[in-house]
């Protein structure tokens, strides 16, 4: 058995790399993970994380460096926010284009200007054309689930790309619950040693990303996206394991909650999907037919595990924590065009954009927005496309 | 430590056996490019047991297409600003995996040490990790097309100097480094390759970070008949325009080639460098004047720190 | 002890490039001039050999310097580089 201790969200992320047995972290201070390295950094200096730590002097380098220990052998890991993501975009594609194994928890922040710490999904939402496996956690043992879960995922020779696992800054980085922390014995077991498609570590001579002609560049590129297709299998299987091993099984690219019977559906991603249930619980108690789908994973995008819940809905509401600004929320355009596969005949579908720079939104916000969504339905409407919900 | 004259009619072992192996012919480079001429010198230090870390220059090209390579030793094709970066990681990983005997060399060209890898080869330096960072150093972007870089000599053509001229001096890249206080900073040229083999093997045996500024002609950047790359290399040295040395222990070591010219009197006149070069066609006597004073200081600086 | 690291490989496509020689093809068809040899000059000085920027010139014990023309790019460095004038670019047919 393991043991419950209580950790903040950031810390939760270094138990895990540390659970992992990190070889290599290059990272950059920037709030709100910082309270990640340092964790990290105390873990080494005391002796009980056996790994290097490059203090590195940009989020630039952090992931360049990350990505050159991965590429040499090393389980590598890194963290950052916001402007930290967005200023390392380079490498995130450099990362995933190599084929290169590596995780990087991505604590949520908005992006400015104005200056503004609080969470969003900003920064994460815009990483998602990059290549890299996309998880999202909803509190601090998932944080730690998960984060152990990327470098199992990430190394599994059908998927071999990196992995970034979102969380919500303060309101996950910073808050404290109680974790479960496994035995290490076990984690080693089930985690095993490092695997990598190739290393460049001077054994034999090997040159990565030399110039390649159109036809060949393309052709890489679509195995990427085979990989994507093979790690929702991979996600899944992980997500058995895991459970059998650990207790903690949540359900794969997607968490249901009150599905069973459910008319309506809510879709949300993050921490603030704990509102949303919350929200559909006192619903259900008012007889209201509703429940919720948490995206886990929204890279690669869950659509047949979401089609399989909602193909018989009358409705379905999308709260996004991001926008994609002329266009609408993006969990919910991706949601949008991938149900279109599947049929001529959608469910009435809805996009509320809400939560942007931080505004907290409680679960009686959900309440109301949920509550009119459904009634608009049931009186013979149409809920807007979408909605900026905004309070003061 | 062996500093030689290349005109010596004696080969210098292990010049050039050491050179046959890794460098393998039919590369992509221009005729007469003095890229994989310094090349064949880091393969003579350090075989297949090196990992070179290219970014985005001249370099990417130079080993050709997928799936081939034209080296026969390992390299990280990287993001233009992260040469250092990547370099550090590689090295931290072996380090932690035990593996001793593969040398990680950043190999950039001067736009991606110089200008946009500043921050990030600052950043290696002063964490001072055990590679070998080279800047070669052919005074402009010359894989985009011949732009200036802060790298780019005062009065240089180029295609975003186009009539004027470039107005600035060159950034001194390795002084830059000398006041990171690494272990080691050298300047090499690929017209002296046994001065550079020596310069490698002393960077091979210290541990921490080592930078070494290659000057590499460019025919075709530089505008000059490719069978002058050698030579274009020497006049370099020869009118005192570009000094060799050695940086470590606290002092400047001059190295051999350059010994004589720091009486100004032996120097050849800086025309003579500059007349093989199209790049210079417009040069006026005053811009000259103006390089001659700045060579003047340069040799003072070295002058005191020796 | 090295740490190993378990390679799994799948086979897929994926941006790793191996030594090849003639990455670029036959080299030699570049040239537009072409470098000749004069044994009687040459003193076996080897300059020709370690500056060569394509690695093509291999100078032997007792014949000098043998140059590999599928590849030579003709720019014509050795040439230059030559203290005895043994090697001269003639105008490639």
């Amino acid at each position: 058995m393991g043991k419950l201790v209580a950790l903040t969200g950031n810390y939760a992320v270094a138990y895990a790399a540390k659970y992992a047995r990190v070889d290599v972290i290059a990272a950059y201070p920037i709030t709100p993970q910082t309270s990640i390295v340092e964790k990290l950094a105390e873990l080494i200096e005391s002796g009980e994380l056996d790994a290097i730590m490059i203090r590195v002097e940009s989020e630039h380098s952090a992931l360049a460096a990350t990505f050159g220990a991965a590429v040499a052998g090393a389980r590598a890991f890194t963290a950052t926010s916001s402007q930290g993501l967005l200023y390392m975009h380079e490498f995130v594609h450099w990362t995933s284009r190599a084929r290169i194994p590596a995780v990087m928890a991505i604590v949520t922040r908005a992006l400015a200007p104005p200056w503004n710490i609080w969470p969003d999904h900003s920064d994460f939402m815009d990483q998602r054309d990059a290549g890299w496996i996309m998880g999202f956690a909803m509190d601090n043992q998932e944080v730690f689930d998960l984060t152990l879960q990327a470098f199992k995922i990430s190394e599994d020779p059908r998927v071999y790309l990196p992995v970034m696992i979102g969380l919500e800054g303060f309101i996950l980085g910073h808050t404290t619950m109680l974790v479960e922390l496994p035995e290490q014995e076990v984690v080693d077991q089930w985690l095993g040693p490092r695997k990598q498609e190739y290393v460049i570590d001077g054994k034999e001579p090997l040159a990565l990303g030399n110039l390649a002609w159109p036809e060949d560049t393309e052709e890489m590129f679509m195995e990427i996206q085979k990989a994507m297709d093979n790690a929702k299998k991979v996600i899944k299987e992980v997500d058995e394991e895991y459970g059998k091993l650990f207790g903690r099984k949540y359900g794969g690219l997607i968490q249901c909650i009150n599905c069973e019977d459910a008319k309506y559906f809510a879709v949300s991603m993050g921490a603030w999907s704990g509102d949303l249930i919350e929200a559909v619980n006192k619903l259900r108690e008012e007889g209201y037919p509703i429940g919720v789908i948490r995206i886990r994973f929204c890279r690669p995008f869950p659509y047949e595990d979401i089609w399989e819940k909602v193909k018989n809905s009358k409705g379905v509401i999308v709260f996004d924590r991001s926008i994609s600004f002329g266009a609408w929320g993006p969990l919910f355009t991706d949601l949008l065009t991938g149900l279109y596969h599947y049929t001529n005949n959608l469910p009435i579908m809805s996009n509320v954009v809400a939560g942007i720079g931080g505004v907290n939104i409680t679960y009686n916000d959900f309440a109301k927005l949920l509550t009119s969504f459904i009634e608009t339905i049931e009186k013979g409407d149409k809920p807007p496309v979408f909605t900026w919900y905004h309070k003061r | 430590m062996t500093t030689s004259n290349p005109q010596s009619p004696k080969p210098r072992p292990p010049l050039p056996y050491n050179m046959r192996e890794v460098v393998l012919p039919g590369d992509a480079a221009c005729p007469g490019c003095p890229i994989p001429m310094a090349w064949k010198v880091l393969s003579a230090v350090f075989g297949e047991k090196m990992i070179l870390v290219i970014p985005a220059c001249c370099s990417s090209v130079v080993v050709g297409a997928y799936p081939g390579n034209s080296l026969k030793a390992s390299v990280v094709h990287v993001a233009f600003a992260s040469a250092a970066a990547v370099a550090s990681g590689i090295a931290e990983a072996l380090r932690k995996r035990g593996i001793t005997d593969v040398q990680v060399i950043a190999w950039a060209g001067d736009g991606g040490t110089a200008d946009i890898g500043m921050a990030s080869l600052s950043g290696a330096a002063e964490r001072n990790h055990d590679i070998i960072y080279i800047m070669y150093d052919n005074e402009a972007y010359m894989n985009t097309g011949i732009q200036r870089s802060s790298s780019t000599p005062y009065g240089a053509w180029t295609t975003t100097t186009p009539i004027i001229g470039k107005t600035e001096h060159k950034k001194d890249v390795a002084k830059i480094m000398i006041a990171h206080g690494v272990p080691y900073v050298a300047t090499a040229s690929v017209a002296y390759p046994h001065d550079l083999y020596a310069k490698l093997q002393r960077a091979k045996k210290i541990r921490g970070f080592k930078f070494i500024h290659i000057h590499a002609p460019c025919p075709v950047g530089w505008r000059f008949d490719p069978k002058y790359t050698v030579r274009i290399g020497k006049l370099a040295v020869e009118t005192g325009l570009w000094i060799l040395y050695e940086y470590y222990d606290g002092k400047i070591h001059l190295s051999g080639p350059s010994r004589p010219y720091i009486d100004p009197k032996k120097r050849k006149p800086i025309i003579e460098y500059l007349k093989l070069q199209g790049r210079f066609k417009k040069i006026t006597e005053d811009k000259i004047k103006e390089i001659e004073k700045y060579v003047e200081q340069h040799w003072e600086w070295i002058k005191r720190h020796m | 002890m090295v740490k190993e690291v378990q390679i799994v490989k799948t086979g897929i496509k994926i941006p790793l490039a191996k030594p090849k020689i003639g990455v670029a093809g036959k080299t030699g068809f570049w040239r537009i001039t072409k470098p000749v040899i004069d044994y009687d000059k040459c003193v076996k000085c080897f300059l020709c050999e370690i500056y060569c920027p394509v690695n093509v010139i291999r100078v032997e014990p007792d014949q000098g310097p043998v140059i590999d023309y599928d590849y030579c790019k003709g720019c014509g460095v050795c040439v230059d580089v030559c203290p005895t004038s043994a090697l001269k670019l003639v105008q490639e047919e």
